[in-house]
């Protein structure tokens, strides 16, 4: 597959207006600009492109919603927080193909008739701002970005805002409070943000691999781009790799491409030949998935039908060396630390699902604790504020699911025998 | 006390958000560059150009993990430990620095030059285990590398 998302990015000046231009950048820009915006949501719509910040919502849906309010100004945010452990995709795009980003955010500005950017930038990418901004410097003295884009009257304004370190931003409504000033704490929905975002004004909230895929489906229409990958779930993928593996790494790869594929075929399979034992498919909160139940195609519609769900495409691979309590602990680890403290089922929930967890893992379970690991998530599942706190309930499902015996195993002999 | 760079600076930056409690999150950024950490002057003076009170501004930066909240050593070692560069020994990294420099998470080494950060995945996963050492990557560590690369800090 030809590709889109990281193309030229061997180049080592890829983030150069003019390097991107050499290739063929901002071209569907001026496609855009020819076209009227609604064409444009329609465009997007029959894409069937997926928003790949984790959740895979229909973008063209969500930007009717957006176009079909009246209320001004629109903001159109870019979410760059990606925090979900495993997750390295969308920094090969700020940092080698920041105008890609740039580029799909100005057409997505035109058509949503979104006036104001923000690109929500996590606070551990220092390299990929310094990239950004001089990147919307070299955008701005082109005339693609400023009060008449193209001298065609439409106007975009696009700033960069940097995170300081909380995993729960990423979430949208979190997002905005903290572009708001505010601590990183969810809102109740609805409103949905499309009616009252960012300051009360509709908002889009749209992932850095969504909005650079804009830019293709401009330039080779809606129909071409619903050819590659999946039926259901079109369009290129960038899935990224990592743990025990020859090759991991960022790939741009057709949407449903297996698991297995993915592991034995780009990434050359299993480090030093080693055995595989589990699997992470979608960042750290996706359920993990057994070395048998690889045979997944890797996109937003099929893996929910396979036990576990695409995320943010961040497989996390595991060999024989590795023990899941202490995986699943240090997961839960993380989960306590980045809950926001807003709603009591996730607060407190995580904090007890870590605290039993460790006792297991240093050899002091109980022999009840696996079903008190099962009682505790259930009583989280489906009563938390946000998605969060579900995701630590299904993380320990899921272990407890497929590896209840490695957890048996430490109660039952005081040790973990992987130390 | 800003220097009045400083406080250009930071009017620039009120100005690209709609309103002066949205810029709380970069002017908080400003202050702990100019102050090294996060001290009642800093929030003195977040507050004076920004118009939002100190408990406010103080109450929002507890939330994130980035600000700092006491004097920091000169170099910054943020060691990521989630569970990629975890499965690949990054807990044994934390060992090594605790041996070698006496730096323990959440510390400073005595003559202050290096903090120690525990951070949860900072998007190195594919060439883990990892650090941001100050505001540079540093990938692929070893008990052997690791060492090597902070002697260059000194
Ligand atoms: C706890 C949590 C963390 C999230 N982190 C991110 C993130 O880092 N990046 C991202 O794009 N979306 C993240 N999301 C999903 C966003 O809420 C939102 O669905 C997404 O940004 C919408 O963009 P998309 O439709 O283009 O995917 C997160 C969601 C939750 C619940
Ligand atoms: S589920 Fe957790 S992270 Fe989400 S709002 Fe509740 S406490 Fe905050
Ligand atoms: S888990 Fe360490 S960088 Fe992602």
């Amino acid at each position: 597959m030809e590709k889109t998302l990281l193309k030229n990015i061997e180049n080592p000046k890829s983030a150069d207006i003019n390097e991107y231009m050499n290739a063929g950048g901002y071209k569907a820009l001026r496609k855009a600009f020819e076209m009227k915006p609604a064409d444009i949501v329609e465009e997007v719509k029959r894409s069937g492109l997926r928003g790949r910040g984790g959740a895979g919502f229909p973008t063209g849906m969500k930007w009717s919603f957006a176009v079909a309010t009246t209320d001004r100004p629109k903001y159109l945010l870019c979410n760059a927080d990606e925090g979900e452990p495993g997750t390295f995709k969308d920094r090969p795009i700020l940092e080698k193909n920041p105008h890609l980003l740039i580029e799909g955010m100005i057409i997505s500005g035109y058509a949503l008739g979104a006036e104001y950017g923000y690109v929500y930038l996590r606070g551990e990418y220092p390299e990929a701002n310094d990239i950004l901004l001089n990147a919307i410097k070299q955008s701005y003295e082109k005339g693609y970005l400023g009060e008449s884009i193209l001298g065609k009257g439409a106007r975009f304004h696009l700033y960069v805002h940097q995170g300081a370190g909380a995993y729960i931003c990423g979430e949208e409504t979190a997002l905005i409070e903290s572009l708001e000033g505010k601590k990183g704490q969810p809102r109740i929905r609805p409103p949905f943000p499309v009616n009252r975002g960012y300051l009360q004004k509709p908002t889009v909230v749209n992932n850095v691999e969504t909005l650079s895929n804009v830019p293709y489906i401009i330039e080779v229409g809606s129909e071409a781009y619903s050819k590659i990958g999946s039926p259901d779930c079109p369009g290129p993928k960038l899935y990224c790799v990592s743990g025990h593996l020859e090759k991991p790494g960022v790939y741009e790869l057709p949407m449903g491409t297996t698991l297995r594929d993915i592991i034995y075929t780009h990434c050359g399979g299993i480090k030093g030949g080693k055995q595989l034992k589990a699997v992470i498919p979608g960042g750290i909160t996706a359920p993990v998935l057994p070395a048998d139940k690889i045979d997944c195609p890797m996109d937003f519609v099929n893996m929910p039908k396979h036990g576990s769900m695409l995320g943010s495409g961040a497989v996390i691979v595991m060999d024989e060396s590795v023990c899941l309590v202490k995986v699943c602990y240090r997961a839960l680890k993380f989960l306590e630390h980045e809950s926001c403290g807003k709603c009591t089922p996730c607060r407190e929930g995580t904090g007890w699902l870590r605290n039993i967890l460790g006792r297991i893992e240093y050899g002091e379970g109980r022999e009840e604790d696996v079903e008190l690991l099962l009682s505790v998530a259930s009583n989280m599942m489906g009563k938390t504020f946000c998605p969060l706190g579900d995701g630590a309930a299904s993380v320990v499902q899921n272990f407890i699911k497929h590896f209840r015996n490695e957890f048996e195993e430490h109660i039952k002999n005081a040790k973990c025998r992987f130390r | 006390m800003l220097s009045e760079a400083v406080i250009k600076e930071l009017e620039e930056i009120r100005q690209r958000y709609p309103n002066a409690r949205a810029a709380l999150l970069p002017a908080i950024y400003i202050a702990q560059r100019e102050f090294g950490w996060l001290s009642p002057e800093a929030y003195e003076a977040v507050s004076d150009i920004l118009g939002v009170p100190k408990t406010i501004a103080r109450g929002v930066a507890t939330f994130y993990a980035m600000y700092k909240h006491k004097p920091m050593g000169r170099n910054i070692v943020h060691l990521c430990t989630n569970v990629s560069c975890m499965i690949l020994g990054a807990e044994r990294l934390v060992d090594i620095l605790k041996e070698r420099y006496g730096l323990e998470p959440n510390s400073t080494t005595p003559d202050g030059r290096f903090s120690l950060v525990i951070m949860e995945c900072i998007g190195a996963c594919g060439t883990a285990p990892a650090m941001l050492v100050n505001t540079d990557f540093h990938d692929n560590l070893t008990q052997e590398n690791i060492i090597q690369i902070l002697e260059s800090y000194k």
